[in-house]
């Protein structure tokens, strides 16, 4: 199955000395991404599949296709929990409609 | 027929002032007592108003939490002690209450809180002062040492609050809306980081209010007690997270909190963010100038 994923329109984001960090508006949880976490969230623009995000960072960091993908899905997996990471298994081209946390 | 007086006082703190109106004259007294120099007669331009409707005390609910919220374009905001409601689009709202200080306090310090999230700017747990007509923010949770320092400020220092700093970029005001209440400026008046602090009448353990002056912003300290005295540079993202887990925030509206987590780092791209490490000595003014 292919994966896609997609940052949350609402999230509030900045690129600070090389570094990103964002936070959920709807908890004001603070993320601070590495460069691995920030690659991963540059790609996530709904279109590009797991799979190619995973091509990437192999590609630009020393790591394994499948420590990089155990990395990418535990990232990821923290992201959508606070609402900031959509992820789906087709293409997504609209923020999807919002789920309040349990 | 019983005739009462609405009394009128324009508490005027951020140069944003707030015309608050009762019917009692001994809540406009309290009122006046509390507010002392940030009370302004009413003027003529367009401020904030809020009416008050006292009710009788009651058991409050000690545990329960401020709540702010946006309903049908108002801000509905309640605690144990009070319920209000603000209308942003009319500038006009009310609180029910007791006849207590605290509890317009409280919906002061949201309104401003409010308020400042739409100009880039925001209400932040700090000590400030004014020294040489520049401003100095010490930030710190409860117990860094706040009112210490603020206790061993110099005779030259004017401190505008030890407990909460009010912060916003420096604008002037438009010329179709003049705020002939705006707090007096210091002298001199040399070019800053583009932000201005102001007084405010929100004291901590110092339980006095703020001198009613507004100062061009030069530097925030974090303030770490410790063996001497001495400042330390922290790194912009440190700076970042330090200055919002200070911020006083209530409401939970996503907009909102993106708009202060996008001030923040306006905040520490121009405002010059230290740790300083200081032993509660007056000495340590010596490294403030």
């Amino acid at each position: 199955m292919t994966t896609y994923l997609a940052r949350s329109k609402q999230v509030a984001a900045r690129m600070l000395g090389g570094e990103m960090m964002i936070m959920s508006p709807r908890d004001t949880t603070l993320f601070n991404l590495n460069d691995v976490g920030s690659v991963i969230w540059e790609s996530a623009d709904g279109k590009t599949p797991l799979d190619e995000i995973i091509a990437r960072l192999c590609a630009e960091f020393d790591v394994t296709p499948d420590v990089a993908r155990q990395d990418a899905e535990t990232f990821i997996q923290e992201l959508a929990e606070h609402g900031i990471m959509h992820v789906s298994d087709r293409p997504i081209t609209a923020e999807p409609p919002r789920q309040e946390p349990t | 027929m019983t005739l009462t007086a609405t009394r009128e006082l324009a508490i005027d703190i951020g140069g944003m002032p707030i015309l608050v109106r009762t019917d009692s004259a001994e809540f406009a007294a309290l009122l006046e007592d509390r507010y002392g120099s940030f009370i302004h007669a009413p003027s003529g331009d367009r401020i904030f108003s809020l009416d008050i409707d006292l009710i009788p005390p009651r058991t409050i609910e000690e545990d329960e939490d401020v709540r702010v919220r946006m309903e049908s374009g108002c801000w509905i905001i309640t605690r144990g002690d009070f319920r209000a409601e603000f209308d942003p689009r009319t500038g006009h709202g009310w609180v029910r209450q007791s006849p207590n200080p605290y509890s317009i306090d409280g919906v002061l310090r949201i309104l401003h809180s409010l308020f400042l999230a739409s100009e880039g700017g925001f209400l932040v747990h700090a000590a400030s002062a004014v020294r040489n007509g520049r401003a100095f923010l010490f930030a710190g949770v409860s117990g860094a040492g706040k009112t210490t320092l603020s206790r061993l400020a110099p005779p030259d220092c004017e401190v505008l609050t030890d407990e909460i700093s009010y912060v916003r970029p420096a604008t002037e005001p438009r010329p179709t809306e003049p705020r002939p209440t705006e707090p007096r400026h210091t002298e001199p008046r040399p070019s800053g980081s583009g932000y201005v602090a102001f007084g405010t009448p929100f004291a901590g353990e110092l339980a006095r209010i703020g001198a009613n002056l507004r100062a061009p912003l030069a530097a925030l300290y974090l303030l770490v007690q410790g063996p001497e005295n001495r400042i330390e540079p922290v790194d912009p993202t440190a700076a970042v997270r330090a200055v919002l887990r200070n911020i006083l925030f209530f409401a939970h509206d996503e907009e909102l909190v993106g708009l202060v987590f996008q001030s923040v780092f306006d905040f520490v791209a121009q405002v010059p963010v230290h740790r300083l490490i200081f032993t509660p000595d007056a000495r340590v003014w010596e490294l403030i100038a």
